[in-house]
């Protein structure tokens, strides 16, 4: 007879000295892994759980300014430096790294109403409501000497915001008509107009560089093509649009921030509907910045809070708000992809997370392998009805709670209007407009 | 070209390279490495791998090449161990997005599954046998024997304890470690059976039925004569729980943490042991629960009743998810396996029965027996015990049909057989009797390879510690007690029954009450009386646009469900035959015809 049973050695199981791990031999077998769905599912729920527990993004604030913020500007190279520029034309330079401000100076009378850094991060420009266009070192001086712009140029007319181009030291500003400038220059390369109205806000493409959009306040956004000597296209919207980013990625795309209260997305080629509508800002938005990702973007609002958008939603995934933080006026996102800034009007620059729950620090391998496990339960389980009310609820400030009610009490308000006139008009003679279509007017070329 | 059509071709002065010689003669030289020019014994070739030139035609093109698992195949039925099911027909998705997206979860999915099962080369236990020499076969073998011919560490596990406070039940704990005994006459007694170490022994004084361990095994419940007390492993009292009142069975579902208990009066009332509530409380209305085991791939109760019926209990339903009439007379036993898939049921008609529980279809296979099974047990390779008095057969892969005439292996146990377990991860079987206590050897019952993040039999204390922790963070809620235990990752779609219940339920709708509370209007613009009567009018204009609604969705109902008389295959239920007695008919009738 022939027997063999199950005789485990000890040695093969049990660990020798207690240096060494625990012997853990795993069985993937289902048959040893009963209620596999129950059990993930509670793992979820447990995820969608902690990371709301864990969900604390103030990372600090950035004081020091001693009147609003009006501006930052990003550093190309570096991370760890912010520039921010103020209402009493003051421009500081920062280092995140240890929340403190390197360089103060008055650069301006009056607003800083932009900053931006050339191509390499060597010098920056700041341009303020005193008609000037300074260049200045990125690097501080050295002590005792004062701090001197390396170039000032006098601009004829106002200049309200101004952008880097990505790749050439070319920059344009924008104030009555849009400039294209060359940085050895002291006089424009370009002057370009369409229009009688002011623009105050000019944005460079990422990818393709040469086009540049703007903001005009007779609310359009323009196009143009640097190398061209006049503007590619004209789109009229019902409410100014405050700021604009394009998208870095698919750089086809842009989205406006818009007095209305909302975002719209709109591909470059089809600018008669926009691609979204972001909505849940109750008050004017003030400023918009894209993830280094494409993803998603920040936008900042006169509502007091923070919003953060997936590119493809319409509704924000994360709100931001403090107790004391006023009118946001500027947003950026870190190259990093990792932190936001907001300044507000009561003087302070806040750092946030992207992620709200993510944790700071350095992440071992096993924990990063357990948080991509929460990532793939949350994604997996997010349609179940207990995970999704956990995973969206936000509490939001009392008074952002009391505008949304009344916003949505309007607009159901709107909606039974024009029902109750569609019911007692001619059929067909009022008819449905998409959302969408309300929001341009019209397009020009 | 050869060297001979050179020289056929032209006919030029010879040089000296182009002289014919011997091949024999030329030494030819080869390079070697160094190590092998001076190494001078013999050489073992080991074949290597020399990169040949390609060939032109094989030339890699360009562009993306599809990467070739050079990895041996996997065989099918290890491939099917591991599959979660069928792939999601994406026929049915109506975007090209999402139908994307779910073909390439299915790759993962067909990924991760290639992946779980490549472990299999990683487990390195392997499944215990016997093998019968020839003439003989394993029924024949004595469990002596059987020790005989083993290692000294697994023939140690071949033991009795003869014990006087019988009858008794018995449960191993989850990791197969640790092993509880309750005598009837009150004996109680807890004990580390591999190394026979004992946690704690005592008499409780009181008749004992059932005896379970919690989620570990430092603590155990024990049901007595009123109540179910919880003691931890030195014996001491933890709690008496007066809500579960002569209780006779008890099972512990380990992921729900719900200690459930069926009683004398046929309540059954489950126990969530992490919080002290109970879950579930009802009575069954079977009469007293004598036969009861939970199903461990679900976490549903199993009760065997007086009937020959099977019903099947979830704690948050007060009625029964299944029936299954088994046998004509009343249970004896019954058992479900390790996985889920089997039913096995004894009745006091001297037969076995095997259903399939998923399906509830059967029987699959069925026994008859010379004396009635008084226990049925499976163990985790699918042996199959069953035991009628004091005498224990066991059958090999009877589930399957496979060698159903003769048993395995059988044993005298001596006295009346009143619990049996087979012990997890171990090829042990566990019986208990009138007078004490066997641990039988069944090479082949158990599983080989644990996996020590689900039960640990070496666990450590602090391991036992952190399990405890993280299995109790994933307490399953007790709602999820199922008949099909991934129905939370499922479409949640309404069933035919639940469609035709809707749709009955509109021909029974009441209009809503209407809550109106009218504006307060400037001074003597309205009265009481007024408001009232305005609000009256609200709601009698409210009542009749919803009984409107109500009658066009009637209608609409009724137009779906209408048969078409007019067609050709129309066939009427009665021939309509005029008559003359016709006009003695009540009038309803007369217009029918």
């Amino acid at each position: 007879m022939k027997v063999k049973m199950i005789s485990r050695n000890p040695d093969e199981y049990v660990r020798e000295t207690k240096h060494e791990h625990h012997k853990l031999p795993r069985n993937y077998d289902p048959a040893l892994h009963p209620m596999e769905s129950a059990r993930e599912y509670v793992r979820a729920l447990n995820a969608t759980k902690l990371e709301r527990v864990f969900a604390k993004p103030f990372v600090g604030n950035l004081s020091g300014h001693r009147d609003g913020v009006s501006c930052f500007g990003k550093h190309p190279k570096r991370l760890s430096t912010l520039t921010s520029g103020a209402y009493d034309g003051e421009v500081r330079v920062w280092d995140l790294a240890n929340r403190e401000s390197i360089r103060s100076f008055v650069a301006h009378e009056g607003f800083v109403r932009g900053i931006c850094y050339n191509v390499s991060g060597e010098r920056f420009f700041t341009v303020g409501d005193d008609k000037n266009i300074k260049v200045w070192n990125s690097n501080a001086p050295d002590v005792g000497e004062d701090e001197e712009p390396i170039n000032t140029i006098l601009s004829r007319t106002m200049i309200t915001g101004i952008s880097h181009h990505r790749k050439e030291s070319k920059f344009a500003t924008c104030g009555e008509y849009c400039s294209i400038w060359d940085e050895s220059r002291n006089d424009p390369l370009k002057n370009l107009k369409w229009g009688v109205d002011t623009l105050h806000d000019v944005a460079f493409n990422p990818v393709e560089t040469s086009v540049l959009a703007c903001c005009g306040s007779d609310r359009s956004i323009i196009l143009y093509d640097q190398r061209e000597a006049n503007p590619l296209r004209k789109m009229v919207m019902t409410m100014k649009s405050n700021k604009l980013a394009w998208n870095p990625m698919e750089a086809f795309n842009f989205t406006v921030a818009n007095e209305d209260c909302n975002l719209y997305t709109f591909d470059t080629r089809q600018l008669r509907n926009p691609l979204k509508i972001h909505f849940d800002h109750v008050s004017a938005v003030t400023d918009v910045d894209y993830s280094p990702t494409g993803k998603e973007f920040v936008s900042g609002s006169y509502d007091k809070t923070v919003r953060i958008y997936n590119v493809h939603q319409s509704h924000s995934r994360d709100i931001y708000h403090t107790k004391r933080m006023q009118h946001i006026v500027c947003v950026a996102w870190s190259l990093d992809n990792r932190y936001l800034f907001t300044g507000s009007d009561e003087m302070n620059i806040r750092m946030w997370k992207a992620k709200a729950s993510e944790k700071l620090g350095v992440i071992r391998p096993r924990e990063r392998v357990a948080f991509n496990y929460q990532e793939a339960l949350k994604e997996k389980y997010a349609a179940h009805p207990q995970i999704k009310r956990i995973a969206r609820h936000r509490q939001v400030p009392r008074h952002v709670l009391n505008s949304q009610k009344k916003m949505r009490a309007v607009k159901d308000k709107e909606l039974r209007k024009e029902a109750n006139v569609r019911n007692h008009s001619k059929p067909g003679s009022v008819p449905f407009v998409g959302e969408k279509k309300k929001a341009v007017l019209k397009e020009e070329v | 070209m050869g060297e001979d059509e050179v020289g056929t071709k032209k006919k030029g002065n010879k040089r000296y390279f182009q002289e014919v010689v011997d091949e024999s003669e030329v030494k030819k030289i080869k390079h070697r490495p160094k190590i092998k020019q001076e190494f001078k014994g013999e050489i073992i070739k080991v074949e290597q791998n020399v990169q040949k030139p390609l060939k032109p035609h094989l030339k890699r093109k360009k562009g993306y090449q599809k990467y070739e698992d050079k990895r041996p195949n996997i065989p099918k039925h290890i491939l099917d161990k591991y599959n979660r099911g069928e792939n999601v027909e994406v026929d049915g998705i109506k975007t090209k997005y999402f139908k994307e997206k779910q073909q390439r979860k299915e790759v993962y999915l067909e990924y991760a599954t290639e992946q779980a099962a490549r472990t299999e080369l990683l487990l390195t236990e392997q499944q215990g046998f016997i093998e019968a020499d020839e003439g003989e076969v394993t029924a024949e073998y004595r469990q002596e024997e059987i020790a005989a011919n083993v290692d000294i560490q697994s023939a140690s596990k071949l033991f009795k304890l003869n014990l006087e406070f019988g009858p008794y039940s018995m449960r191993y704990s989850r990791n197969g470690r640790h092993l509880l005994l309750g005598g009837r006459k009150g004996h109680v007694s807890s004990f580390d059976w591999v190394t026979k170490k004992m946690h704690c022994e005592m008499n409780v004084m009181e008749e004992v039925a059932d005896v379970s361990y919690l989620h570990v095994h430092t603590m155990f419940a024990c049901a007595q004569k009123d109540h179910v007390y919880i003691y931890d492993n030195q014996g001491t009292e933890l709690h008496c729980i007066k809500r579960m009142y002569r209780v006779n069975r008890m099972e512990f579902l380990p992921y729900h943490f719900l200690l459930a208990t069926g009683n004398k009066d046929g309540y059954l009332s489950w126990l969530d042991v992490s919080i002290g509530e109970l879950v579930g409380n009802y009575g069954t209305k079977l009469g007293e629960i004598r036969i009861m085991r939970q199903n461990p791939s679900n976490g549903v109760l199993c009760l065997g009743g007086g009937k020959g019926v099977v019903s099947m209990w979830s704690p948050k339903v007060r009625e029964p998810l299944a029936k299954l009439l088994c046998h004509p007379t009343p249970l004896s036993a019954l058992t479900v396996d390790h996985k889920g898939q089997h039913l096995i049921t004894a009745g006091l008609d001297r037969k076995v029965k095997v259903w399939d529980i998923r399906s509830l279809n059967g029987p699959l296979a069925k026994y008859k027996l010379r004396l009635p099974a008084s226990q049925v047990e499976v163990s985790q390779k699918g042996v199959l015990a069953i035991c009628q008095g004091n005498y224990c057969e066991l059958y090999h892969n009877l589930i399957m049909g496979e060698n159903a005439s003769r048993p395995y292996l059988r044993q005298h146990c001596g006295s009346f057989v009143h619990g049996m377990r087979f012990c997890p991860y171990e090829d042990i079987l566990g019986v208990s009797t009138a007078n004490g206590f066997q641990s039988l050897l069944v090479p082949g019952s158990g599983e080989p390879n644990y996996d020590a993040l689900e039960d640990n039999p070496m666990q450590t204390k602090s391991q036992r510690r952190e399990h405890e922790v993280h299995s109790l963070l994933e307490k399953i809620p007790a709602e999820l007690i199922t008949l099909d235990p991934n129905e939370i990752a499922t479409v949640d779609e309404p069933t035919l029954q639940e469609k035709i219940d809707a749709k009955r339920a509109i021909f029974f709708l009441k209009p809503p009450e209407v809550q109106m509370n009218s504006r307060r209007k400037m001074k003597g613009k309205g009265g009481s009386a007024n408001a009232a009567r305005n609000k009256q009018i609200v709601k009698d204009q409210k009542r009749k646009e919803f009984i409107a609604d109500v009658r066009e969705a009637k209608k609409k109902i009724i137009e779906a469900h209408k048969v078409d008389e007019s067609g050709e295959d129309f066939i009427p239920l009665e021939e309509t035959k005029q008559s003359v007695l016709d006009r003695f008919k009540p009038k309803n009738l007369k217009r029918k015809a």
